[in-house]
């Protein structure tokens, strides 16, 4: 009996620590980037492509490129709320290295090795390149800085537990390209955008009940996060838009009907309308590639 | 970001034979046909603007003529206490507009303003009416960004 007693102590602190090893924060190999040049031009295409300001601008801040943050996101876990990422060294990430800025975009965790909640689409820039991190944290220098000071989340238990959050990605962070297959260089250009930095998923993709992205779904459309009504999905089953009347939408914000984006969309259009033709018509050649869904 | 607007116009006019929205519908269809208006005449404009319709001065200048003559119509008919998506259904206009009216009322000023630069530039061929579609869908955006449902 005694014995047996000791074999589920022995197994219960087996079962903890297994746990507890699986949940360790996986940062990148130490010195990535250690001979890395940033341009701050290309990094700017890639802060409008990665919409950084439609969540961490300030809520109705006039000039959306102080990440001030506030902007406050309801799901089933909780409220989160967008941090001050702006470069001022006490309220924002102005102390942060290169590293520590590709290790929180790319891999979801703090330069002190906490874990991020997946709110934060590390979850999509896993898939970015790390001369797009060189480039993306060379323009960061030039934003402004704002002293806002950050909220905390409003998350409950269990979920307050963010070590859990790495057993979350043990299941669901992956840099694997979730449409793969033949495809031209110009849809290729488009997966890059959708996929990595843009993550339309977040939205346009149900999730399931830890949260995570039904990628068997992928861009199928899901119940809209932040109220009512629906997200719509974005395969040639859903959209049946052509791929010009695609581009011209991310460029105006006008539907085919010229009816005309709102919500949180009306951010997104913002940014994509600042990026280059070729990126909006690059988006559009992907969404046309995607597979019709029964 | 809905993408047709007729089935709200249907609902509207399904809910209307129930008493509770009586008093209201009138407005509500109003405000909604007004949107409709915009959006045929916008697409007018904007299929000039992207080649997809041959450009003509004269279709054009009506075009914005009626965005203009749209953006004339008092929003104080239209937009009255109690018709907001808390209150009824069948329409996405947000509480927001009569807790922030001001604010409302000046993005409807933006786009009368936007309305009247179109109208100056319809006539002047497709790359005018490129430009000032851009600032109209501008006021679009801003207006659907915090006023507006999903």
């Amino acid at each position: 009996m005694r014995s047996l007693l000791h074999i589920l102590v022995l197994a219960a602190l087996v079962a903890a620590g297994s746990l507890y090893w699986l949940s360790r924060p996986q940062v990148l190999a130490a010195g990535s980037f250690a001979d890395s040049i940033g341009d701050p031009e290309r990094g700017q295409q890639v802060y409008l492509a990665a919409g950084c300001r439609s969540c961490h601008s300030a809520p109705n801040g006039n000039d959306k490129d102080v990440l001030a943050g506030g902007q406050r996101f309801p799901s089933e876990f909780g409220t989160f709320v967008a941090p001050n990422i702006s470069p001022d060294p006490e309220h924002g990430i102005g102390t942060w290295t290169l590293y520590d800025f590709a290790n929180a975009v790319q891999r979801g965790v703090s330069p002190s090795g906490q874990h991020y909640y997946p709110a934060f689409p590390y979850t999509a820039y896993i898939r970015t390149e790390p001369q797009d991190m060189a480039d993306l944290w060379a323009f960061w220098q030039t934003l402004p800085l704002s002293d806002a000071p950050n909220a905390a989340h409003e998350v409950p238990f269990p979920f307050s537990i963010r070590r859990s959050v790495g057993l979350w990605k043990r299941l669901y962070l992956t840099d694997r390209w979730i449409l793969t297959g033949d495809l031209t260089p110009e849809a290729m250009d488009g997966r890059r955008l959708v996929e990595a930095l843009a993550h339309c998923g977040e939205c346009h993709t149900p999730r399931g009940t830890l949260g995570n992205l039904d990628t068997a779904r992928w861009l199928g459309g899901a119940p809209n996060p932040t109220g009512s009504g629906t997200v719509p999905g974005l395969t040639p089953t859903e959209l049946t838009w052509s791929a010009s009347d695609i581009a011209y939408y991310l460029e105006s914000g006008f539907t085919p009907d010229y009816d005309s984006a709102g919500g949180h969309m009306v951010a997104v259009v913002e940014t994509f309308a600042e990026l280059s033709s070729d990126a909006r018509d690059a988006v559009a050649s992907y969404l046309k590639a995607l597979p019709q869904r029964d | 970001m809905k993408r047709t607007t007729i089935p709200m116009a249907a609902a509207a006019a399904v809910f209307a034979s129930t008493a509770l929205a009586q008093s209201v519908s009138k407005e509500v269809k109003a405000r909604q046909g007004q949107f409709q208006i915009v959006a045929m005449n916008l697409g007018v404009l904007g299929n000039m603007a992207r080649d997809n319709l041959d450009y003509d001065a004269e279709a054009a200048q009506k075009a914005a003529n009626s965005l203009l003559g749209v953006s004339m119509i008092d929003p104080a008919l239209l937009w009255v206490e109690g018709t907001d998506n808390g209150s009824i259904v069948g329409t996405r206009a947000l509480p927001a507009i009569w807790e922030n009216n001001a604010a409302f009322l000046d993005r409807w000023g933006a786009f009368a303003a936007a309305a009247a630069a179109m109208a100056e530039a319809a006539g002047g061929g497709k790359e005018a009416i490129g430009a000032a579609m851009g600032q109209i869908g501008g006021t679009c955006k801003a207006c659907h960004d915090g006023f507006r449902a999903p």
